[in-house]
């Protein structure tokens, strides 16, 4: 019995600083794996709220900016319009409205980047939108350059996002002139290439091709931008296929959040086919 | 400075100067200084060392809370916190009758530049290897636990030298 209060007291630093040690240590596994409950993260309302105060006064410095993205957004969504005025202009008007052959899928909401990270090997952003505002785990997030990362974590009034730029990342995607799709990851290098994996070896690829999202998961709907092909390197009857993004991930100002209207249905079907 | 509102002034402001202005310096893309470390530095020595390992930890904890990077900020800081007395007793020969008059101030340059760079590189290179979480790119981590102690250390000479001056 004296020999272990004797060990305790000899050890007691030590010991201390094991438990301790340990703890933060749990914290980083945790955090290294996507489905499991997140202590440590920047959506309570300390780290949230200082962050919202604090991306009040950078976002100054980026109003330029954001200016020319809306404009160039906008001038593309006018055209689009353009093409419907003209399809509607024809000889033939529809006077009945069927509900069934307007069933809409997907609902975008705006929100805005309070804290992002392009130089870690896994990043993670924070949004300023939270369950309170229907923002839930497992929805994309994009803007209108493209692709940016997929929900992860919701408090009532913040979200954590988790970046492409992240080595947990895989999102499935395709070429734009092709239905081959593979899956996109992050080798946590560059934060402006990321890779695309596993795509079939008939798939016909050239330097510049266009890479959209695939539509095969019930996050991200299907024809979202991605990048560009930067790079082909074959290795070994492997193909690792490098990806010029779209987006400039390190700088991110507004973006949109998109509600998958079909995801329960389509998942309980998913699960009842698996058992 | 007061002794009682030193720690927590040491604290908050190494918090704040990290999270909101150093983490977003990204020098040539990647580089970012580290200076939260030197709270280690700084923590006069105590006997009772408890509260020194707790407040390091919660220290880290509290930049991982901010910058969304699980427990390895706490880890490191941590780490470094407890060897700090092994490298004040091998290399300012310092025994516990000391530490309540150790001044870094006071001790000749040489050896408070050796303490600082041993504590800085281990801190930093802790850091990326559990960042990085993989044994892949290893060449990265020994890149950037280079560039950024650098930085690291000449901001921490710099900083400690404007406060010095102000404080006679």
């Amino acid at each position: 019995m004296q020999q272990i209060i004797y060990f305790f007291q000899k050890y007691k630093y030590f010991l201390f600083f094991l438990l301790l040690q340990s703890i933060a240590l749990f914290f980083t596994i945790n955090n290294n794996s996507f489905h499991k409950s997140k202590f440590i993260s920047s959506t309570n309302t300390i780290t949230g709220g200082l962050y919202e105060k604090f991306s009040q006064f950078s976002d100054y410095f980026n109003l330029k900016t954001q200016n020319e993205e809306l404009i160039s957004e906008n001038e593309q969504l006018k055209n689009l319009l353009e093409k419907y005025n003209s399809i509607g202009d024809s000889t033939v008007t529809l006077s009945v409205i069927d509900t069934s052959k307007y069933n809409q899928k997907y609902i975008c909401s705006k929100a805005k980047i309070i804290k992002n990270d392009y130089h870690r090997p896994n990043n993670y952003l924070t949004i300023d939108r939270g369950t309170a505002q229907g923002v839930e785990k497992e929805m994309a997030v994009i803007n209108s350059k493209g692709i940016i990362g997929i929900t992860e974590k919701s408090s009532s009034n913040y979200t954590r996002v988790q970046s492409i730029l992240n080595n947990n990342s895989k999102i499935n995607a395709r070429l734009k002139n092709d239905t081959h799709f593979g899956s996109l990851e992050w080798d946590g290098k560059d934060y402006n290439t990321v890779q695309l994996h596993d795509i079939p070896r008939q798939a016909a690829l050239k330097i510049g091709d266009t890479i959209i999202t695939g539509g095969k998961s019930t996050i991200f709907p299907e024809g979202i931008l991605i990048g560009r092909i930067k790079k082909i390197d074959i290795k070994n009857n492997n193909r690792s296929i490098d990806i010029q993004l779209f987006n400039d991930m390190s700088s991110l100002g507004y973006v949109y959040v998109i509600t998958h209207l079909d995801k329960k249905e389509i998942n309980t079907l998913n699960n009842s086919t698996d058992e | 400075m007061n002794k009682v509102l030193y720690i927590p002034f040491l604290f908050l402001s190494l918090l704040f100067l990290q999270v909101f202005i150093l983490n977003n310096i990204l020098f040539l893309g990647s580089i970012n200084p580290y200076l939260y470390v030197a709270f280690v530095i700084f923590y006069p020595l105590k006997k009772e060392r408890y509260l020194f390992l707790f407040l390091s930890f919660l220290l880290g904890l509290s930049i991982d809370f901010f910058s969304d990077s699980g427990g390895i900020n706490a880890f490191a800081l941590l780490f470094v916190a407890y060897i700090r007395l092994f490298f004040i007793r091998v290399i300012f020969k310092k025994t516990e009758q000391d530490y309540l008059l150790f001044n870094l101030h006071q001790e000749s340059f040489g050896k408070v530049f050796n303490y600082v760079i041993i504590l800085i590189v281990i801190h930093h290179f802790i850091l990326f290897s559990l960042a990085n979480f993989s044994t892949q790119n290893f060449s990265s981590v020994l890149l950037n636990t280079l560039y950024s102690s650098i930085f690291t250390l000449i901001l921490f000479f710099l900083g400690s030298y404007i406060f010095r001056r102000k404080e006679k």
